[in-house]
């Protein structure tokens, strides 16, 4: 058992060792046509250091509402990939909706879960995920059955086929390093990202 | 058990009429007995989805995304949910989504369980403290116009709507039986 300053008394498996902005990187350029939520903090200064593109709603708050939403806009767009970028602590926050998007089965949406075992935002504290909780193993008990931990790039390739093909939904929990990198700041206003989405999807502002 | 027909009474039929007619696609909701006849007809209905939520602030987001992508979503709730919204209710302003909530009140007439009055005190200030818009239902026969114009207001104005439909309007929960 750990005994860091921030440990609580949970079980502590080791660190990821995935580099994150890399693998979110090559994740997307293979995943060119996917319509992207990113949940707050780190995972949204991921896709936006791969590069934006309209296609990309990084959320700034909603903390716990990323996958739900995409599943809004999955049911929207069934001929579309669409892709949650988020991190453990937001969807620890959103556990609930692991049930609700595994009764519901949307082909089209997989979630992608940049775990690095820690709140990288406010101190690094450690989260419920360094302390026994497998959100892999939540998400295949809500009835997701693709849903397996990720520990090493090789598996990139394979998953980004998955999300293109749309034949099922998935999570995928990948296990990141826990660097403290450089923040790289996407936009943050919200009626800009909400209005240049449905415009490269074809439709009006409102 | 009870062996008792129930039939839903005619507002409740106009509220899914309205939402059908508006072109109301994805429904997420969490159970109420005061909206189980307009789940039912979703339910029924091959172009709409009713998407039950563990929690309603899943409801909140789900209905953005829902306009991400190009269709209209109505929430479905109770009084006791809205508290849980809250700081999920900062996506539509910040983003300025449109939103209809359909909310049925608890805690205000002939409320048996106590549980139910405090947030049921509290709903309408807590949605208006978040910058969405209340109208009120208290009649039958006015629920056909108020659910119209809540829904323009949300799709064509651009607002955020919650409409509560008071629970005289409902009626008593039956204690006494099982469902």
């Amino acid at each position: 058992m750990s005994t860091a300053p921030n440990a609580g008394p949970g079980a502590a498996p080791k660190p990821g060792t995935i580099e994150r902005r890399s693998f979110v990187a090559k994740l997307l350029a293979a995943c060119p046509q996917a319509l992207v939520v990113t949940g707050l903090g780190s995972p949204a200064y991921d896709v936006f250091a791969a590069g934006d593109r309209d296609e990309n709603f990084y959320l700034w708050g909603a903390m716990g509402g990323a996958a739900v939403m995409a599943l809004g806009i999955a049911i929207a767009q069934p001929t579309r990939s669409v892709l949650v970028i988020t991190g453990d602590g937001e969807q620890l926050m959103g556990m609930g909706a692991l049930a609700t998007i595994g009764a519901q089965q949307p082909n089209n949406l997989s979630i992608v879960v940049l775990d690095n075992g820690l709140y990288g935002e406010t101190g690094a504290q450690r989260s419920h995920t360094s302390q026994g909780t497998s959100l892999a193993a939540v998400a295949r008990a809500c009835g997701i059955a693709d849903a397996a931990e990720v520990t090493d790039l090789g598996a990139l390739d394979a998953l980004a086929m998955r999300i293109n093909a749309r034949a099922g939904c998935l999570l995928a929990q990948v296990r990141v390093r826990p660097d403290d990198l450089p923040r790289v700041l996407p936009p943050r206003d919200g009626t800009y990202l909400k209005n240049r989405f449905r415009a490269v999807l074809g439709m009006a502002s409102m | 058990m009870s062996n008792t027909v129930i039939t839903a009474p005619a507002w409740q039929d106009d509220i899914f009429n309205v939402l059908k007619r508006g072109g109301i696609k994805q429904v997420p909701y969490v159970p109420d007995a005061g909206h189980a006849h307009v789940i039912r007809r979703i339910h029924a209905d091959p172009d709409m989805r009713g998407v039950v939520m563990t929690t309603e602030e899943e409801g909140v987001a789900m209905a953005c995304g829902a306009w991400l992508g190009g269709q209209r979503a109505a929430m479905l709730m109770q009084s006791s949910g809205v508290g849980n919204c809250v700081n999920m209710f900062s996506l539509i302003e910040n983003c300025r989504f449109p939103f209809l909530a359909l909310i049925t009140m608890r805690g205000e007439w002939a409320e048996f369980n106590p549980w139910q009055g405090p947030m049921g005190r509290a709903t309408q200030q807590s949605m208006e403290m978040m910058g969405i818009t209340v109208l009120r239902v208290s009649k039958p026969e006015e629920v056909l116009e108020t659910v119209s114009a809540g829904l323009d207001a949300a799709f064509e104005g651009g607002e955020a709507i919650a409409i509560l439909l008071s629970q005289s309007l409902i009626g008593r929960k039956k204690w006494g039986e099982t469902k």
